[in-house]
C-alpha cells in the first residue's frame, strides 16, 4: 500500500485521497525532476547594482505598506536584512575581501522543485505549481511554522503581531502575473537585466553560456541547480556563493530526508502489535507454566504428606494391634500365672490349714 | 468552616493561586495581542520554549505511561501494578496539557483539528505526530478513566473499560513508538540548521530510546515527590511495591542509558563528527553525554547494587533533567547554530511564565485527582484487578 494513502486511512479520514491531489511531490522513492516547463529566474550578481528597484516592484505588485525609508534610500543596504511578512524580497550588500567594489545579492523564495515547506506542511497549505512557483493557502494554515523550520533557505516569514489571522508570508514568484503571461514584479522592475525570467531549463543553458564566455567574471557554479534537489531560482556570482550569505545546502530534496522515517511508520504499525502480543503471550504462558508447576508441586507435597500420614497411621495401627495382642497375651499370661498361684496357694492351704492369715494378706495383690 | 479555609490557604496553594492568576493574565495577552506580543520568536526562530519545553519535553516526560503499562500488562511484570495508575494519570495529564500549551503557540489554534479532518498533509512528519498524539490522548483518557469511574461509582462502565486494558496498552505502545520517534524525525528535514553533533539520520531512534529513559526516570522522580506530599493517599500495596518499582525501573534506566550512550558514540563515529568535539558546541554535547547520560546510568547502577533509594532518586533527577537538556539542545540551543549571536533566540519572561503556568496546571490537576480518586490506592470495592 502506498505510504501516503496508508497514513490518510490511519487518519480515520478516507475523506480525501491524498494521491494525485498534492502538487508538491513528497516522500516518495520515485525521483521527481520537476515540471518540465517550469519557469524560473536567474539572478546574476555581477550585473546587480543594489538599486532596490526589485524591492519596490515587489512592494507594488503585492500592495504592501510602504516602508519608512524610501526604496531609493540606499543606506538601508548597510545593515543586513532578511525577508519578512511585508517584504518578500530584499537585496543585501556584501563586501568581499580582495574586491574593490561590493556585490549585491537579492533574496526571496527560491521555489524549490521539491519544496521543503510543502513536504513539511501537515495541512498541505503549500502547492508546487507546474509554472514553477510555490504558493501558499492561508485558509487551511494552522500557524505551526514547521515550514519555517524546514526551509533550508529560511524564507517563510510569519505575522507574529496579528492575533487573529497570522499567516505565513513568502514570495509567490508572482504566480498570478505569470498566469496572465506577465513578468514577476521584481524582474519587471530590474533596470540592469540582473534578473532573467524564463524556463528553468533555458536559464541553466544561459547561465552555463555566461560562465563559458566570461570565465573571469563568474565562479563555475550555478547556485540552485542542485541545492535542495534543485530550485527554480538560479544564481550566478563572481565570488563563492557562501561569501554572499547563501547557505551550504545539500543536494537532497526534503522528501528524501524524511522518506526513511515516514516509511518506518507502517512497519511500526504492522510489526509492533505482533511483537507485543507475542510478548504478552510469552508472559502469560510463563505465568501459566509457573501456576501449573506450583499446582503440581503442591499436589505432590500433599500426596507425599498424605502417603506419609497413611504410612504412619498404618504403622500406628499395626503397632496398636501388636500392642493389643501383646497386652492380651500378657493379660492371659498374668491370668494364668494368677490362677496357678491361686491354685498353688489353695493347694498349700489344703496341705497346711494354719496359714489362713497369709491367704488374707495376699488377696489385694491378686487384684492389682 | 473557617478552620478548613485556613487549612486550604497554605503556602503551596497560595503560590499555586498566584501562578494561575498570572497565567490567566498572560493567556489574555497572548490571545488579545498576538504571539509576537508575548514571545521572542521571530522569522529566524519560529520555534521557541513552547515547542522546546511544553511539547518536546512534555511528551517525553509523559512516556512513563506506556513504559509502565507495557511492563506490567504486556511483559508480565505484575509487581509494577501499583505504579500503573499513577503513571497513566501523569501521562494523560501530560499529554492533555501538551495540547493545551500548543494552542498558545499556534497562529490559528482553532484549526488544530484541520490536519485530521480537513486537509491531510500526509507527507509531513508533523502530521504523524499530530495524528498519534491525538489518538494517544484518547487512549490515555480511556486507560485512565477507571480511576474516575470508580470514584463516581459507575461500576458497569468501569468494568467494560477494564476489559479493554490489553488492546489499549498495545495501542499505547504503538502510538508512543511512532510519535516519540517522530518528534526527533521532525528535525530530519533541517540538516543545515541543526548542529552535526545532534543531527543524525538516527534521530527518531534516539528520541524513542531516550523517551524510555524519560518514562522510567519520571516514574521514580514523581514517586519521590508523591511520597513527600501524598503519602497518606497510598495504600499498603502501593507502599510495599514502591521500592521494588523504583529499583526495577532504575535498573532498566541504567541499561537503557548505557545503550543510548553507545549508539550516540556509534553515530558520532559513523558521521565522523569527532572534530566538532573540540568546539563550544562540543563542550555542550559532552556535558549532555557525560553529565546527563553516563552519570545517571552509573548512579542508577550503583543505587540498585547498594539498594540505596536515595542514590536512585538522585539519578532520576539527572535522568529527567537529561531529557530536558537533550530536547533543548536539539530544538533550541544547537538549532540555528550558524546564525550570528544577535539573531539567536532566548525565551522572553512571558514565554517562561506561560510554561510555568502549564506545569502548575498539571500539578494542580494531579493533586486534585490523586486526593480524590483511587490512583495511589485501590478502591475498596474494586479489589479484584485494576
Amino acid at each position: 500500500m502506498h505510504r501516503r494513502k496508508f497514513l490518510s486511512l490511519l487518519g480515520g479520514a478516507g475523506i480525501a485521497s491524498t494521491l494525485g491531489t498534492t502538487k508538491a511531490k513528497a516522500a516518495s522513492h520515485a525521483a521527481f525532476d520537476g515540471y518540465p516547463d517550469a519557469m524560473g529566474v536567474l539572478h546574476d550578481s555581477s550585473r546587480c547594482i543594489g538599486c532596490r528597484k526589485c524591492e519596490e516592484g515587489c512592494n507594488t505588485v503585492n500592495n504592501f505598506p510602504k516602508p519608512e525609508k524610501k526604496f531609493d534610500d540606499l543606506s538601508v543596504l548597510d545593515t543586513k536584512r532578511r525577508t519578512n511578512a511585508t517584504a518578500h524580497t530584499v537585496v543585501n550588500k556584501y563586501n568581499v575581501a580582495g574586491l574593490d567594489h561590493p556585490i549585491f545579492r537579492k533574496q526571496q523564495c527560491n521555489h524549490c522543485m521539491e519544496p521543503a515547506c510543502a513536504s513539511a506542511c501537515f495541512v498541505k497549505a503549500f502547492t508546487k505549481n507546474p509554472d514553477g512557483s510555490v504558493t501558499y493557502n492561508g485558509d487551511v494554515c494552522v500557524g505551526c511554522r514547521y515550514c519555517m523550520i524546514a526551509c533550508p533557505f529560511s524564507v517563510p516569514t510569519f505575522e507574529y503581531e496579528d492575533p487573529l489571522d497570522p499567516l505565513v508570508q513568502k514570495c509567490t514568484m508572482c504566480h498570478p502575473l505569470i498566469k496572465e503571461g506577465k513578468l514577476p514584479g521584481c524582474v519587471q522592475a530590474c533596470p540592469k537585466e540582473a534578473l532573467t525570467f524564463g524556463k528553468r531549463s533555458d536559464l541553466i543553458e544561459i547561465a552555463r553560456e555566461r560562465i563559458r564566455k566570461h570565465p573571469d567574471r563568474y565562479v563555475k557554479k550555478i547556485y540552485g541547480e542542485k541545492e535542495a534537489g534543485g530550485t527554480n531560482w538560479l544564481y550566478l556570482a563572481p565570488v563563492k556563493h557562501t561569501e554572499l550569505g547563501q547557505p551550504v545546502v545539500g543536494k537532497k530534496a526534503a522528501p528524501e530526508l524524511t522518506a526513511g522515517a515516514l516509511g518506518a511508520v507502517p512497519m511500526v504499525v504492522g510489526i509492533w502489535p505482533v511483537l507485543l502480543t507475542g510478548a504478552y503471550a510469552i508472559s502469560k504462558r510463563k505465568e501459566k507454566i509457573a501456576a501449573e508447576d506450583q499446582k503440581a508441586a503442591v499436589a505432590q507435597a500433599v500426596s507425599e504428606t498424605q502417603s506419609a500420614a497413611e504410612d504412619k497411621l498404618k504403622a500406628a495401627m499395626e503397632k496398636a494391634a501388636k500392642d493389643k495382642e501383646a497386652s492380651i497375651a500378657r493379660e492371659t499370661k498374668k491370668a494364668v500365672a494368677n490362677a496357678e498361684k491361686e491354685f498353688e496357694e489353695k493347694l498349700a492351704a489344703l496341705q497346711n490349714p494354719e496359714s489362713e492369715e497369709v491367704e488374707e494378706s495376699s488377696k489385694p495383690e491378686g487384684d492389682a | 468552616m473557617s478552620n478548613d479555609q485556613k487549612k486550604f490557604w497554605h503556602a503551596g496553594n497560595i503560590l499555586t493561586a498566584i501562578i494561575l492568576a498570572g497565567g490567566l493574565v498572560l493567556t489574555f495577552l497572548r490571545f488579545y495581542k498576538g504571539i509576537g506580543a508575548v514571545t521572542n520568536l521571530d522569522d529566524n526562530n519560529p520555534w521557541g520554549l513552547w515547542i522546546g519545553f511544553d511539547l518536546m519535553c512534555g511528551v517525553a516526560l509523559a512516556a512513563g505511561g506506556y513504559v509502565t503499562s507495557a511492563s506490567c500488562y504486556l511483559f508480565g511484570m505484575k509487581h509494577y501494578h501499583s505504579a500503573v495508575r499513577p503513571a497513566i494519570t501523569t501521562a494523560f495529564l501530560g499529554y492533555f496539557f501538551v495540547v493545551v500549551a500548543l494552542l498558545y503557540d499556534l497562529g490559528h489554534p482553532w484549526r488544530l483539528p484541520y490536519p485530521l479532518v480537513y486537509s491531510q498533509g500526509t507527507t509531513s512528519l508533523l502530521f504523524e505526530v499530530g495524528l498519534c498524539v491525538s489518538l494517544y490522548v484518547s487512549v490515555l483518557f480511556i486507560e485512565w478513566s477507571p480511576a474516575a469511574l470508580e470514584w463516581l461509582g459507575m461500576r458497569k462502565l468501569r468494568n467494560l473499560v477494564i476489559k479493554l486494558t490489553l488492546p489499549l496498552t498495545i495501542m499505547g505502545v504503538v502510538l508512543s513508538t511512532m510519535h516519540q520517534s517522530s518528534l526527533g524525525a521532525l528535525f530530519l528535514i533541517a540538516p543545515g540548521k541543526l548542529h552535526p553533533l545532534w543531527y543524525s539520520s538516527f534521530m527518531p531512534v534516539f528520541f524513542f530510546i531516550s523517551s524510555m529513559v524519560a518514562g522510567t526516570s519520571m516514574v521514580i522522580f514523581e514517586g519521590t515527590l508523591a511520597h513527600k506530599g501524598l503519602h497518606h493517599m497510598m495504600d499498603d500495596t502501593h507502599l510495599k511495591e514502591a521500592h521494588g518499582v523504583a529499583f526495577g525501573f532504575a535498573k532498566a534506566a541504567s541499561f537503557i542509558l548505557a545503550g543510548y550512550f553507545f549508539i550516540k558514540l556509534f553515530d558520532i563515529t559513523m558521521d565522523n563528527d569527532w572534530k566538532y568535539l573540540a568546539t563550544g558546541y562540543g563542550v555542550i554535547f559532552l556535558i549532555e553525554m557525560f553529565g546527563f547520560v553516563l552519570l545517571p546510568s552509573f548512579l542508577y547502577a550503583i543505587g540498585v547494587r547498594e539498594k540505596n533509594l536515595k542514590i536512585v532518586r538522585i539519578a532520576s533527577i539527572f535522568g529527567v533533567l537529561g531529557i530536558v537538556v537533550n530536547r533543548f539542545n536539539v530544538s533550541m540551543i544547537a538549532f540555528n547554530w550558524q546564525l550570528p549571536a544577535s539573531e539567536r533566540y532566548f525565551p522572553s519572561l512571558m514565554e517562561i511564565g506561560i510554561s510555568i503556568f502549564v506545569v502548575t496546571l498539571i500539578i494542580t490537576a494531579y493533586r486534585f485527582i490523586t486526593t480524590r480518586m483511587p490512583v495511589l490506592f485501590e478502591h475498596p470495592e474494586y479489589k479484584d484487578a485494576h
